[in-house]
């Protein structure tokens, strides 16, 4: 059977998160992306162990793992098994899950794990009519939120995609079924336009994922700077605004606090660690080990830095590990009006925003920066189209390939017959998302709009 | 007064397209067949269209050749016209299509099914069938006669309660002027098969001294000629051409004009219609905007001057008929000799039958044509030959001939029709198969003749000849792939004349036929040690190494698609006390009773999570 992958915790924030992969090609697969911390080899790895390491995304650092390892048929379902355990949150456990299905991973169908549990004789038969309710209801949720979802826009906007592609599809057919009939050959002018068009679309509904992430699960923002640099300040100066306040969560596994605020009706997720923010801790080194981490799990970086101080080898240090990322620096106390801080050599890789947290001074600034890098003015609009649902996401990135063979396939001059199977590719993946049926309605298509027969 | 006529194996009843090939299938199996027409003049009859294949249906012919059937046969023996249509659309929809010699179709038909051994044929209504617990036991004919049958295959066409329209004369009959099937209907329905009404329609016939085809385009036949059956090569004959003409808005006026005349619009046609051959009345109505309809004018035979008119089906009064086939340039002066009508018959609804195409009901009993509710006289036969094999297999307690969507266009109508209830005629189109590129009809034999052989409709000699054709492409196509090319300036010549690149370094063989500007033909003059291969060989090759990366991308969905259809549903399962399907899953999987999990997902109405449940399902009882 092919392999399968979901999260298994609750989403929402938690200790932990873990993403379940299971079926032939589990290890195979996990390979690709989890670099054990002792370079053992997976392929050969005993079942019931637990190995400590990374997960990385094409060279991407995205998070440090325990993984438990189960051979067939020792484990849940009874195939090749593992347990991904990261740090909680939704954005770290989607993202491992997006890796999964990256690598070759396909999503698991509502209560699927259980289902090839029993397939595979793990579960009695006694549980075999707990499993059919299990399969109902999460069908059940599933539907009604991907129902939720696909109401409004997104669905519209991919019920257009699709209507290009059928009447694009309808001639084709035509024409090949009904080759006498008087219309116009497919010339292959218009089938490039035509699917150069459907590959910017489904382009732009991708790129819109991650606008989609953003607006469910906010930007996760790293606020790294050395003790007495005025990161409580800051913080305390940014709850102050009467912006609302969505959690206040404390106690994680690592110590993380965050604070979330919205800004522009998008969630702001700010991250700090409790080390550097407990007023106890003498030690003055930020902890570049440490901030990397937290630099990795960021979409954005805020370094805070003292204008009134020169800086020092970490920060420095810092300042080289964010070049490459969204991030700002921002300059403390410019109240005391005694800066020892070159702006201008900063400003060439970051935005750099000068503030005072005690006088509540150029905060807005902060605001309107994020703002603009993320764009969220745009992202926000009620009727901008987003893709939020993993399923979605993975089917989008199947339909935008076949759309590109299509392409490949017009350019090679292959006959219409080869071009219409891509095509019909991707129409079945949008269908999947819309969920319909897509060759009934090719036939149906061609009768009422082609006037045909003896 | 009754009299026993005899003891047969099989009967078939009807002796159109289903028919002849039902009959000749089970009587060459060694079956003691017996045949029955109405009229036996109407063996073989094409009551519309005077030709055979085209898109799809050109397939089905193809496959119905590769298992041993006549279709492809017959039509090469009386063709006047053969032309490849979709040459330019890729080669999975080449499509040939003939124009036949109607009458000399049916001689030849006739003449074969009279040679035959273990075939005997008889002009007789069937009034009766006798069913004892479930099984057919005996068949009755108008006349009087009682035969003691093992099985029987319906064939009926649209004879069943004929009824034909013509304006606001109605009368009973069979195409044609042949009678009408009367009885049979309500013996079916006696014993709970259900019927369905359909109407399909056909226009009229003209005398060609009549027409004026200067005023036409002209449609020759292919300078080289293809022929139906893998046995046939080429045949040089002198080809019959088409025309072809237009309505305009004169035509559409005079119809409007009428509508009320026409029964379809006037309400006393009952019969569902089929979408793909609309009367001209339908187009009229339906595309208003478009301000002409093509109109072939195509042969009937050689020795006769009547002619088929193809795009004008009607069920309009016979008078405006003549005023309305008048508007048409190259018509003007036209002669009617049989006026269009539109026909209503019974069919039974064929989601009670068995992908056998035996009743699920009834032991014995097989149907196949447009009995099934179906069209066309491809499809018709493509039935007739499964029904006739399978019939016979039944006899010989053997497992059944059932072929797969992945392997026949046969199979994939056959699963349409019984898996999905049609509300209207079938039609077989190209974009029903899923996996058309591996369903070509070059390749029909390459898929079904081990098939026909295992099955006994291939001869020893005709095997021999086919697995030598096999082995001769697969032999050439490892030659190709192994044999590199070196960049000489013959080499680099030839590939700048046809438009290619030039190579700098060695190429295999099989890399440039992949290039679309390159044919096999082309490599010929760079290609010393080419073997003298057939056109049919030729065409092979190329076609399965030009097109190898989509037909491997075809052929794995098609191993996806297997492992569902191989798990299989036990017949006995009653669908309404498994719990956790819905309500509409529990009804659909009764009614229908899909023999595997595949079929069962093609059903409408059958979600992923009923299928999730019927797997459990069978997990279960495999354990108990």
């Amino acid at each position: 059977m092919n392999t399968i992958a979901a999260i298994s915790t609750a989403i929402g924030v938690g200790g932990i998160g873990i993403v379940r992969m299971s079926g032939e090609k589990c290890f195979d697969i996990l390979e690709i992306f989890f670099k054990s911390k002792k370079g053992v080899n997976i392929k050969n790895i005993k079942g019931y162990t637990i190995k400590y390491g990374y997960i990385v995304d094409e060279d991407n650092f995205v998070d440090e793992v325990l993984v438990s390892f189960f051979r067939a048929p020792n484990s849940y379902t009874a195939e090749n098994l593992c347990e991904i355990s990261s740090h909680g949150g939704t954005y770290i456990v989607k993202k491992i899950l997006e890796i999964c299905l990256k690598n070759g991973a396909q999503l698991a169908e509502p209560g699927e794990f259980t289902k090839r549990a029993f397939l595979n004789g793990r579960i009695d038969l006694s549980q075999a009519e707990a499993v059919i309710d299990i399969i109902n209801s999460k069908t059940e949720k599933e539907a009604k939120s991907s129902i939720y979802q696909l109401n409004g826009g997104l669905s519209k906007y991919i019920k257009n995609i699709k209507e290009i592609l059928m009447s694009f599809m309808v001639e084709i057919e035509v024409s090949i079924d009904y080759p006498e009939y008087d219309i116009e050959e497919v010339n292959i002018e218009k089938a490039l336009n035509i699917l150069s068009k459907v590959k910017y679309e489904l382009e732009v509904l991708k790129k819109s994922f991650d606008n989609g992430k953003i607006i469910k699960d906010g930007i996760n923002v790293a606020l790294i700077g050395r003790p007495n640099v005025g990161k409580s300040s800051l913080l305390n100066a940014i709850l102050k605004e009467e912006r609302a306040i969505v959690t206040d969560i404390e106690g994680t596994t690592r110590d993380i606090i965050e604070e979330s605020i919205t800004v522009s009706g998008i969630p702001i997720n700010i991250i700090d660690t409790a080390g550097i923010r407990k007023s106890n801790n003498k030690i003055e080194e930020i902890g570049i080990k440490k901030s990397r981490e937290i630099a990795q799990r960021a979409d954005l970086i805020m370094l805070l830095l003292d204008s009134t101080r020169t800086i020092n080898k970490e920060e420095q240090e810092i300042i080289e590990l964010i070049k490459n990322k969204k991030s700002i620096i921002i300059l403390n106390k410019i109240d005391l009006n005694k800066i020892n801080i070159n702006k201008k050599e900063l400003e060439k890789n970051s935005k750099v925003i000068e503030i005072s947290a005690k006088e509540g001074i150029g905060i807005e600034k902060i605001y309107k920066e994020i703002e603009r890098l993320f764009n969220l003015n745009e992202i926000n609009t009620d009727n901008s189209i987003v893709v939020t649902n993993i399923r979605h996401k993975t089917l989008l990135d199947e339909a935008l390939k076949e759309c590109c063979e299509a392409l490949k396939t017009i350019k090679e001059n292959m006959p219409i017959d080869i071009i219409s199977i891509s095509v019909k590719n991707i129409m079945q993946k949008l269908g999947e998302i819309t969920g319909e049926e897509i060759s009934s309605d090719i036939i149906k298509e061609i009768f009422s709009r082609f006037c045909l027969g003896k | 007064m009754n009299y026993y006529g005899g003891e047969f194996d099989i009967a078939v009843i009807g002796a159109g397209h289903a028919g002849c090939e039902a009959a000749l299938a089970a009587s060459r199996l060694g079956k003691k067949t017996i045949l029955f027409s109405i009229s036996l003049e109407s063996i073989a009859n094409m009551p519309c269209n005077p030709n055979i294949g085209g898109t799809s249906k050109g397939h089905l012919v193809r496959e119905i050749d590769a298992l041993g059937g006549e279709m492809g046969k017959n039509i090469d023996k009386t063709f006047i016209q053969n032309r490849m249509l979709n040459k330019s659309k890729g080669p999975a929809v080449y499509s040939l299509r003939a124009q036949a010699d109607r009458k000399k179709y049916q001689q030849e038909m006739k003449y074969t099914l009279e040679k035959q051994e273990n075939l005997y044929i008889k002009q007789a209504e069937i009034t009766n069938i006798k069913i004892e617990n479930g099984i057919v036991k005996a068949i009755e004919t108008n006349i009087g006669a009682e035969y003691k049958v093992k099985s029987v295959i319906l064939a009926t066409g649209t004879y069943l309660k004929g009824k034909i329209f013509i304006g606001d004369v109605s009368y009973e009959s069979g195409p044609d002027g042949v009678f009408p099937s009367n009885k049979l209907s309500e013996v079916l329905k006696e014993n709970g098969i259900n019927l369905l009404r359909f109407k399909t329609g056909t226009p009229a016939r003209i005398n060609k001294r009549s027409v004026d085809f200067s005023k036409m385009e002209i449609q020759e036949g292919d300078k080289e000629i293809e022929m139906f059956s893998f046995e046939n090569d080429t045949k040089n004959i002198e080809q019959v051409p088409c025309y072809l003409t237009y309505t305009n808005e004169n035509t559409h006026k005079v119809i409007l004009e009428n509508l009320n005349k026409s029964p379809l619009y006037g309400g006393k046609i009952e019969g569902t219609g089929p979408r793909y051959c609309p009367s001209i009345e339908d187009k009229v109505v339906r595309f208003k905007d478009k301000d002409r309809h093509q109109v072939f004018i195509e042969p009937m035979g050689r020795d006769t001057e009547e002619m088929y008119v193809q795009g004008m089906s009607s069920s309009l009064p016979e008078d405006i008929q003549i005023k309305m086939y008048r508007t048409i340039p190259g018509l003007e002066k036209v002669e009617i000799t049989r006026p269009a009508y539109a026909i209503e018959y019974d069919c039974i609804e064929p989601s009670q039958l068995k992908l056998t195409l035996e009743s699920k009901k009834i032991k014995g009993m097989f149907f196949a044509g447009q009995i099934n509710g179906t069209s066309g006289y491809e499809e018709a036969a493509a039935q007739g030959i499964i029904a006739g094999i399978n019939a016979t297999r039944a006899l010989d307690n053997k497992d059944p001939i059932i072929l797969s969507r992945a392997e026949a266009y046969i199979g994939v109508l056959i699963d349409d029709i019984v898996t999905k209830s049609t509300n209207e005629p079938y039609r077989m189109m190209t974009s029903r198969a899923e996996y058309r590129l591996l369903l070509r009809q070059d390749n029909a034999d390459l898929r079904l003749t081990p098939i026909g052989y295992d099955v006994g409709l291939i001869s020893e000699q005709r095997y021999k000849n086919f697995c030598e054709k096999r082995e001769n492409i697969e032999r050439e196509i490892q030659r190709l792939k192994s044999k590199i090319i070196k960049p000489s300036k013959e080499v680099n010549e030839l590939l700048e004349k046809s438009n290619s690149p030039r190579i700098k370094v060695g190429i295999k063989l099989s890399d440039l036929l992949k290039r679309t500007e390159i044919t096999y033909e082309m490599l010929n003059l760079i290609d010393e040690e080419r073997p003298d291969l057939t056109r049919q060989e030729k065409e092979q090759v190329q076609i399965q190494i030009k097109y190898e990366g989509y037909i491997k991308m075809q052929n794995a969905q098609v191993d996806k698609f297997k492992k569902l259809e191989k798990k299989r549903l036990p017949e006995e399962i009653d669908y309404s006390t498994l719990k956790g399907l819905s309500l509409e899953a529990r009804q659909k999987l009764n009614k229908f009773k899909p023999v595997s999990i595949g079929q069962a997902s093609r059903i409408s109405g059958i979600s992923p999570a009923d299928i999730s449940v019927l797997l459990i399902y069978l997990e279960k009882e495999k354990r108990k």
